[in-house]
């Protein structure tokens, strides 16, 4: 059980304002992905539902109780670190058994648990090596596994995959995903990257400058974004933003296209354009192009698309998945 | 980085290391050889180098006249219980300094080491008066007072520079895990942090023993250790420099063999934070 509330949390340093004052509900079960730039405040807003900074002013609740003056293991939240943080001095097992020992929980007790936390992520081989001695694949599932042991009503996720090499990577995305579908314990992960984000996530929370953006399912941040830096940041490659003469058409300050929202012809069509760089990926190509009066823009095409440098290409954007901003870089309704 | 050295430049440094070493290590080699000769080989002119009745007599004479192993005794209380001292407090302040600093971590550091500048003497009549209101003279509890005071600063130092190599998230890890203060130090930080301890113990233990300006201005008999053993073969009766080499070396030597088993942490210690 494990519902987590925020009510206007604050977090200054100094003078400076890291988090203004952040609401939000975070659901039992649920898995909530904390994005946005570096620097955003995503990681400080972790670390005060942690306990691991003290909050300036505000709530926090977990499962209806303020937890906002309480210890960091008072909380009953686990913690699973960028940089994994094991106790290089202690083996697999001691390191797994740590949090149990603290709590003072008898040897049978402890032992029953490691062994099956260890059979859940692979390491029953290595419960005798220290630390340094395995990979960083296995270095991270140990520092999941002293996280599930302790029976959290929440884990907590620091960017625990930047640490690791891209193939890694996609794999301890899916085992998290499925360890989350196992105990389906609430869940929330800090991460700056999106992908991440959109696929692991039940619930997305944009952050920018230590402010919520936007809080919703990863497709509708992806469909409806609430503003220009939402849409930016969701969707790879980045949407296209236009303004001047197309936009007016559209009655609106600026529009937004995704680059798999063109479509490519080289016969005629709302843009023309040269193509600059042609990067084929095989299963699509990225093209990115220099429009005319418009400057560049990158295009998603399916496929194999037999284009190179200096071709001239047209664009027509699918009407219907328009995005409209004002001068604030706040969607337009009513596209 | 590239390290290129001629076979030449590399003997003559050799050369020059060696020679340098052998200056530094003269001193002790003659006290040592003196120590074995007769009281007349020890001040004869030439002096004989090699040549000369080997006796241990002098090394007899100074356990009879004086009683070495209250000193050393003496000595090694001082040396481990001003260090055992120093490291409680030590460790709590660099644990401080180190994981939760402020604007003036710095400054306080700083501050630290700068009353290792001062001359001792400056501040010898107040804490002689001190010493003698409260009882402390020629008493082990006010030596090792002095003493912890006295290197205090360098133990906090030596430990910050430890600690800040210990990356913070690990004793975040532990109050995750539900460790309290105490524990998240004495389970976590110290184990970690073992060979840093282990330098910043042995090098205070090395200062706390050959410290001598303290030791022979507040002690008599109770609580004087191998310096004050020393200093008591040097003037009254004369010279005596073979008698004065025995008890000297024999001052030295534990502390020798100390050192010489653990230079390898020594080394470590003094250099740690220098290169990285």
């Amino acid at each position: 059980m494990g519902a987590i509330r925020l009510e206007k949390v604050k977090k200054t340093f100094g003078t400076l304002d890291v988090i203004p004052g952040v609401d939000l509900d975070i659901n039992d079960g649920e898995f909530v992905v904390f994005v946005g730039p570096s620097g955003c405040g995503k990681s400080t807003l972790l670390r005060l539902i942690a306990g691991l900074e003290d909050v300036t002013d505000g709530k926090i609740l977990i499962n209806g109780t303020d937890v906002a003056n309480e210890a960091p293991a008072k909380r009953g939240l686990s913690m699973v670190f960028q940089s994994y943080a094991l106790y290089p001095h202690m083996t697999v097992y001691n390191n797994i058994a740590f949090g149990l020992k603290m709590a003072g929980e008898s040897k049978d007790v402890i032992d029953e648990k490691v062994q099956s936390a260890a059979k859940i992520l692979n390491l029953t081989d290595y419960l005798e090596r220290r630390p340094g001695a395995l990979s960083g694949g296995q270095r991270q599932r140990v520092a999941i596994g002293r996280a599930i042991v302790r029976n959290p009503a929440a884990f907590l996720f620091d960017e625990p995959l930047s640490n690791l090499d891209a193939a890694l990577r996609v794999n301890m995305r899916l085992e998290i995903t499925g360890l989350h579908q196992e105990l389906k314990t609430t869940m929330i992960y800090v991460t700056h990257d999106q992908v991440e984000a959109m696929t692991m996530a039940d619930k997305i929370v944009v952050l920018q400058a230590g402010r919520v953006e936007q809080v919703g399912k990863p497709m509708d941040l992806y469909s409806n974004p609430a503003n220009k830096f939402v849409a930016g940041f969701i969707g790879s490659p980045k949407m296209n933003f236009l303004g001047g003469d197309i936009a007016a058409k559209h009655d609106c300050h600026e529009i937004g296209v995704r680059p798999e929202h063109l479509a490519v012809s080289t016969d005629g069509g709302e843009i023309a354009a040269t193509v600059k760089i042609a990067e084929h990926l095989g299963a699509e190509t990225y093209l990115h192009v220099e429009a005319d009066g418009l400057g560049p823009m990158t295009v998603r095409a399916t496929g194999e698309v037999d284009l190179g440098e200096n071709d001239r290409i047209f664009l027509t954007p699918e009407q219907d998945r328009i995005h409209r901003f004002d001068q604030h870089g706040l969607t337009l309704s009513g596209a | 980085m590239e390290n290129k050295q001629t076979p030449l430049g590399y003997v003559s440094f050799s050369v020059f290391a060696w020679i340098v070493g052998l200056l530094i290590f003269f001193p002790i080699f003659w006290m040592v050889l003196t120590s074995f000769k007769s009281e007349l080989e020890a001040i004869s002119i030439p002096p004989s180098f090699i040549s000369f009745d080997w006796t241990l007599e002098n090394y007899v004479e100074v356990q009879e006249r004086s009683n070495y192993f209250k000193f050393a005794m003496n000595s090694v209380i001082l040396a481990v219980g001003s260090t055992l001292v120093g490291l409680v407090f030590a460790v709590t302040c660099a644990w401080a300094m180190a994981f939760n600093p402020t604007k003036r971590t710095k400054d306080a550091l700083l501050w630290m080491l700068s009353t290792k500048m001062m001359p001792p003497v400056g501040v010898l009549v107040p804490i002689y008066l001190l010493f003698r209101d409260w009882g402390l003279l020629d008493t082990r509890f006010g030596l090792i007072m002095v003493l912890f005071l006295m290197n205090l600063p360098i133990m906090v130092w030596m430990l910050y520079t430890y600690f800040k190599e210990i990356p913070t998230d690990i004793l975040e890890a532990a109050r995750m895990d539900g460790a309290t203060l105490p524990k998240e130090i004495i389970f976590v930080l110290l184990p970690m942090a073992v060979p840093g301890i282990a330098s910043t113990m042995l090098l205070n233990i090395i200062l706390a023993w050959n410290e001598a300006f303290w030791t022979l201005n507040l002690t008599t008999s109770d609580a004087a250790p191998l310096t004050a053993f020393i200093a008591s073969y040097s003037s009254p009766e004369g010279l005596f420099w073979a008698k004065l080499s025995a008890a000297s070396t024999l001052a030295v030597a534990p502390i020798l063999v100390i050192g010489w088993f653990s230079q390898k942490q020594l080394v470590r210690g003094l250099t740690f934070g220098a290169v990285k």
